[in-house]
């Protein structure tokens, strides 16, 4: 095929200015206040007087390019041909006739794509690949995403929680998304030590860099029947998989022990309490495909122990932080065990260092 | 054509229920193409066994890029033949999410030629994801998205792709224009976004107001956070507008602020800006009557990221206040000092948090000319293990 352009590089995205809707690009920098009217749809309202109105959708994020015109026929029938995503994966009608609101939300509807996620509400679940295509997961990320969230659709769609709740799902410990300062985190985890290919290592992989990427030093230089090779030192790891990101010799995926856990608390946002990372609540529950009822359980029990529990406003961590956690293992029935005491860096700061304690 | 699809019984499983079905939208692609017909079969092997069955990624991309594609190839390649490769593209996304729906279409267009049909809107570090080619389509998707201008983001060890808030365009909080720095500092690091330079990733995250909803100061290297420095602009009669709609200024409001910095006399809210933090509660709840300040900027934290290798971090503050206008000079002279030190002294895979780490706050901020503030540390040192310099002490 013959080339009819100059190969171009480094030209970056495209400016973001061509895409603007002309409200948005009038009021740009003008807006005064917003309003929430209802589940999954604001209004913003500009120094102008010119009002802007919202409609945001759920979105199992993968989707398919079907999926991605039917969007953009909505975009044009509603909204002038222009429409947003937001960085949890929704999709966002931007609409400047308050009259086109419902018949919108009523197509969405039809699409399958409820519309909520706005204000005190559980928005969409920030994930990772799972075994749709990462080589490292340690379960499933979309198909857990779809169990939890076909669950909880009333607090997607309905406004009745005392504050946001932003669940992320990571399935392994890299953690590719802010899963660690959610107010619930769904994470995939290995519980046992990599088994390494001794013949095979030397090949694929430099052993010093396999020795420095463990943060336990568990991993040392060894000759293994007569390969050049590494020995791990198994009551040192904490399966945390970094070895095989840089030796693919060292798998650790393993349908017997791989498995979900379960930590709270956290959160990004300044609002009241500084961002906090997430604690962990439920040290161990099985992959259990399609449905993962085990973990669609638990999410639901600690949401709604939240929600009847906290004060309007109170992020999880927050509440968790005012009861403390004794009362929070108390409340929610989790056994608390040795896996929930840290004893990586620094775990000292994570003790008990006062006698305030309740009964 | 769809019944050529696998038999999926599990997956079939997550077709019902409230919320979008993503095996649906699999299904769907499966009807044209094969790739996502062996994604489908190969998922579902997944499903029964409990395992994955991607390999890790081989370098592939395209030519003189050194990021951007995921290698990525299936351990069951007889199995599963349209996948046995299935590479992924990052594909830069305009600032804020931004698009037309005939922009949209036209990369729909090649990622329906070239590729599976699959996507993610978007991936979590920002970009448009396109999930699933071949190693010889790849040149042949970069040709057609540079006729669409659409370029390639981040991957490994550079600039990953810059993401921001939608800021102000239709945001009344934001501090700065989110999506203009974002734009400026994509095109500015266009060479080390596309050629990896670093000791390993570098991400830029851009959040127009403290309440951070691109969860900047939580998983960027350099956070840039809106914030003010002047007072809070209230509207009393709005205040009262509030109470009179039943909101409990008193519990909702001032009991929640960590500045301990307001009272309510009768209908008259008072705030004493010198002690307020900026934290944005009692602007969240009472938005028509509360707003940031006039002198806007934003507050520069540096070192967040996820746990690998030695454990997650949060961002901590390394500039208070910046204003934040174009060509924003300083803040790239500082970016650029940053990487100087980090980029000479770093180890392999070492994000620039935790080499602050092992170096030392008090060392990096002299390696790259920053004198030390109070508004760095939550507090001073607790332990008296300090190395005095010379001059010290006398």
């Amino acid at each position: 095929m013959a080339e009819t352009h100059e190969r171009r590089t480094d030209y970056g995205p495209p400016h973001y200015e061509q895409f603007l809707p002309p409200i948005i690009k009038e009021n740009y920098g003008k807006w005064k206040y917003h309003e929430i009217i209802k589940g999954g749809v604001m209004v913003h309202v500009s120094e102008s007087g010119a009002k802007l109105y919202t409609v945001r959708a759920a979105s199992g994020r993968l989707i398919s390019v079907d999926k991605i015109r039917i969007y953009c026929d909505l975009a044009d029938k509603y909204c002038g041909g222009h429409l947003r995503f937001t960085s949890r994966h929704n999709v966002e009608f931007l609409i400047t006739d308050e009259k086109n609101i419902d018949p919108i939300i009523a197509d969405l509807a039809a699409l399958g794509h409820p519309v909520g996620g706005i204000g005190k509400s559980i928005t969409s679940i920030v994930h990772t690949q799972g075994w749709v295509h990462c080589h490292s997961a340690a379960t499933d990320a979309s198909g857990i995403v779809k169990a939890v969230m076909d669950d909880l659709i009333e607090y997607f769609t309905e406004e009745k929680l005392p504050a946001k709740l932003r669940i992320a799902l990571a399935c392994c410990l890299n953690m590719c998304g802010a899963v660690h300062c959610s107010d619930i985190a769904i994470l995939g985890i290995h519980t046992h030590a990599p088994v390494t290919n001794h013949s095979m290592l030397k090949k694929q992989c430099e052993i010093p860099s396999v020795v420095a990427s463990c943060p336990t030093n568990a991993i040392r230089p060894a000759t293994v029947d007569g390969h050049q090779s590494v020995e791990v030192i198994e009551e040192n790891c904490m399966f945390c998989a970094n070895c095989f990101t840089v030796c693919p010799s060292m798998p650790l995926n393993d349908p017997k022990t791989d498995g979900i856990s379960i930590w709270v608390g956290g959160k990004v946002s300044n609002a009241r309490h500084e961002p906090m990372f997430s604690k962990l609540a439920i040290p161990f529950l099985p992959n259990n495909p399609p449905r993962w009822p085990e973990v669609t359980i638990a999410i639901r029990k600690l949401v709604e122990l939240w929600a009847a529990n906290a004060r309007p406003y109170e992020r999880m961590g927050e509440w968790i932080e005012r009861i403390g956690w004794p009362k929070f293992f108390k409340m929610s029935g989790i056994p608390f065990e040795k896996t929930h005491i840290d004893d990586f860096k620094h775990a000292g700061l994570t003790f008990k260092r006062s006698t305030h304690l309740t009964f | 054509m769809a019944d050529t699809l696998p038999k999926t019984p599990m997956l079939d499983e997550l077709e019902t229920g409230a919320w979008p079905s993503f095996v649906k939208e699999i299904k769907t692609a499966a009807k044209r193409s094969p790739m996502s017909r062996d994604l489908l079969g190969q998922l579902e092997q997944s499903y029964r066994e409990g395992i994955g069955h991607w390999k890790h990624g081989g370098i592939v991309g395209v030519m003189g890029y050194g990021g951007g594609v995921i290698g990525r190839y299936s351990d069951l390649p007889e199995e599963w033949p349209g996948v046995s490769h299935f590479h992924t593209m990052r594909i830069n996304q305009p600032a804020g999410w931004y698009y037309t729906s005939e922009a949209l279409r036209q990369i729909c267009d090649i990622w329906e030629k070239r590729g599976s049909g699959m996507t993610n809107m978007h991936g979590s570090t920002g970009d448009i994801i396109l999930l699933g080619t071949t190693t010889d389509q790849l040149e042949p998707i970069f040709d057609d998205l540079q006729k669409i201008n659409f370029d390639i983001g981040g991957s490994g060890s550079d600039v990953r792709t810059p993401s921001c808030c939608l800021g102000q365009s239709r945001c009344e909080w934001a501090c700065y224009d989110t999506m203009a720095l974002t734009h400026d500092l994509t095109m500015t690091y266009q060479d080390e976004m596309h050629r990896p330079p670093f000791p390993y990733k570098f991400k830029f995250k851009m959040s127009g107001c403290p309440n951070d909803c691109v969860a900047s100061i939580a998983r960027a290297d350099l956070s840039i956070i809106g914030t003010w420095r002047d007072d809070i602009q209230m509207d009393q009669a709005a205040v009262k507008e509030y109470i009179d709609g039943g909101l409990d200024v008193v519990n909702d409001v001032i009991v929640n602020c960590p500045g301990k910095c307001m009272r309510l006399d009768g209908d008259k809210l008072s705030i004493d800006n010198e002690f307020c933090v900026r934290c944005m509660h009692c602007i969240n709840v009472m938005p028509k009557a509360l707003r940031p300040g006039k002198d806007r900027g934003a507050t520069i934290l540096l070192g967040s990221k996820a746990p690998i290798v030695e454990g997650a971090l949060l961002s901590s503050v390394m500039i208070p206040f910046m204003k934040m206008e174009a060509p924003y000079e300083d803040l790239k002279e500082l970016v650029e000092a940053i990487w100087d030190i980090w980029g000479d002294e770093g180890k392999n895979r070492e994000r620039v948090g935790e080499f602050i780490q092992r170096v030392g706050m008090g060392n990096f901020l002299e390696a790259i000319g920053l004198e030390p503030t109070p508004e760095m540390v939550a507090h001073p040192r607790e332990n008296p293990y300090v190395f005095y310099g010379e001059d010290e002490g006398e």
